[in-house]
């Protein structure tokens, strides 16, 4: 767990939905605990929940049972108005943006601050300043339909920051973006979470998007907290089948290549610039097969696997894993992974 | 080929056809804009949902909407000679005009007041919008083309409607074309009335399709 203390809690909450068909059951029994100042991830496959979860977080939809207390509040003692008030505290971004199409980019901005009650001429100064920190200063008199989806989410991180708030919900707010927009939109909300302070809870299916920016983590599967942790120990060290599914999205077709002794080498961050699989198949003078290979740069540190199959000569196989773990690398042998 | 009283009484109903029209669209506006808000915001997926209410009115202006108006207007009489102390003439007209319309501008509300994106109302509400401010801010400027574009449709049939109080002496263009072009014969006449009201209906239109996209900034 993190040193500070928490910003959100969510204690035994459950949704359940009532359709024609019956009950749906959404979320069971969630707990989780957000700390002030971080960047947390919720990361689930579609359907898992985790919109819902989001949507309980500021109750535009009211938990069936448990509670969630926003620095230390108790959301569902608070009355309707009290709610109202709250939620000026708490942004919100969408995967659609969801701006005023009518008003322009500068009135956009203005709107919470309209709904706190900030006189006119306070709020538009205020809506030029935030305009100027997410770099669009020169869009304030254009219309939504005029920018691109990477400048709509901009705008509405904007507009979400307007109230100063102490957290920043974001609902799968880059799913809709092409990867370069999602990195340059990524690294705002990591730049205001520095500069700011201001908490963040990113929803998303991605795990690249966690990897991109998250401190911890917590996998939704099936309505139920599947994993809660720091994003490279469970990159690292995924311990449920929710988070192995998410480490490795082409697990299954892996599978198929394995016949027979492979192992899966993790790299955390010592010794990926070494050519450290060349080298050992010079040094044995054997070839391996590469299965799978998957490193990337996650918070200056490169992280990543790579899943090799070993010779068929047993001993061979224990030098070569031997040799790897010599060098500081995490070596295990898979025998049926995923 | 018309004298200079034909030409007068044209005069006189293209007036007295407008007054009835825009006089009785803004008061059946008055009852079928809250009417149409009302439907939407207690609707099961709204923002104050209240299933009950809900139905109740959609009922009552199901059955307002399924009398055919000429027969609404009959059956209004008493209720305007009440008001307005006779039931012929443009300015009693007016009172069966907006009864037979506000439930008709109330669904024209409610249409437009569904086009606009539910992620939209959501975000409003995200920043504590109470209902109330999420209908002023978001709702009815959001929906602000289409509540213009309906609301010249809803002019130009208030205007048909009281066309056909001419049957009933309720003044206008729609008085004399039934007077002389239908009593009468006078077929020349009532084709000229016609012609007005194509070409007002044609104005009214276009009023509102301009006004419309002058207001749009989705394009």
């Amino acid at each position: 767990m993190s040193a500070g203390t928490s910003l959100i809690k969510i204690r035994g909450l459950s949704k359940v939905f009532k359709t024609d068909a019956g009950e749906l059951n959404v979320l069971e029994d969630i707990n989780l605990d957000i700390m002030e100042g971080e960047i947390f991830g919720i990361i689930g496959m579609s359907g898992a929940g985790k919109s819902t979860l989001v949507r309980c977080l500021n109750f535009l939809e009211k938990p069936t049972k448990g509670t969630v207390y926003i620095d230390n509040q108790d959301l569902s003692c608070l009355s309707q108005k009290e709610l109202y008030k709250i939620r000026q505290s708490i942004g919100m971004i969408f995967q659609q943006f969801n701006l005023l199409m009518q008003r322009n980019v500068l009135k956009n901005v203005c709107f919470p601050l309209e709904i706190a009650g900030v006189k006119k001429k306070e709020a538009e100064a205020r809506a030029y300043e935030l305009l100027e920190l997410v770099g669009l200063s020169d869009k304030a008199k254009a219309y939504p339909s005029q920018l691109s989806g990477g400048q709509k989410q901009r705008v509405a991180i904007a507009r979400a920051l307007a109230n100063n708030p102490k957290v920043i919900l974001c609902d799968e707010a880059t799913s809709a973006l092409d990867p370069a927009t999602t990195k340059g939109v990524l690294a705002l909300l990591k730049d205001i979470n520095k500069r700011l302070g201001i908490t963040i809870v990113i929803i998303t299916h991605e795990m690249s998007v966690v990897e991109e920016v998250c401190q911890r983590v917590a996998i939704i599967d099936s309505r139920h907290i599947a994993e809660v942790g720091y994003v490279h120990d469970i990159f690292t060290k995924p311990t449920t089948d929710a988070a192995r599914r998410l480490v490795f999205p082409e697990g299954e077709r892996v599978e198929n290549f394995i016949s027979s002794r492979c192992c899966r080498i993790v790299f955390n961050g010592s010794s990926s610039f070494e050519p450290v699989i060349a080298n050992m198949v010079l040094e044995f003078r054997q070839p391996v097969n590469i299965i799978f290979a998957d490193t990337r740069n996650i918070d200056g540190k490169a992280f990543g696997q790579i899943v090799i199959q070993l010779p068929e000569d047993k001993l061979a196989g224990e030098k070569m894993m031997a040799y790897l773990r010599n060098r500081g690398l995490t070596v295990e042998e898979v025998k049926d992974f995923v | 080929m018309f004298d200079p009283a034909i030409l007068k009484m044209f005069g006189q109903g293209f007036l007295e056809s407008l007054y009835m029209t825009l006089v009785s669209s803004a008061l059946a506006y008055l009852l079928g804009l809250p009417l149409g808000i009302i439907l939407v915001v207690t609707d099961k997926d709204g923002i104050k949902p209240a299933p009950g209410l809900n139905r109740v009115l959609g009922v009552i202006i199901n059955l307002l909407r399924s009398v055919p108006f000429l027969i609404l207007a009959v059956t209004l009489i008493p209720v305007t000679r009440f008001i307005t102390g006779t039931s012929l003439g443009p300015t009693a007209t007016i009172v069966p005009l907006v009864i037979g319309a506000a439930p008709f501008i109330a669904r024209m509300v409610e249409s437009s007041l569904k086009e606009v994106d539910k992620g939209v109302i959501e975000a409003a509400q995200s920043m504590g919008a109470s209902p109330f401010e999420v209908i002023c801010k978001v709702m009815l400027p959001e929906a602000r083309p289409s509540l213009i574009l309906g609301a010249a449709i809803s002019v130009t049939t208030i205007l048909g409607y009281s066309a056909m109080t001419g049957f009933m002496g309720g003044g206008g263009l729609g008085d004399i074309a039934i007077r002389y072009g239908y009593h009468r014969y006078q077929t020349d006449i009532m084709l000229v009335t016609v012609v007005i009201l194509v070409i007002i209906v044609q104005v009214f239109q276009e009023i509102g399709i301009r006004l419309a996209r002058l207001g749009d900034k989705r394009k």
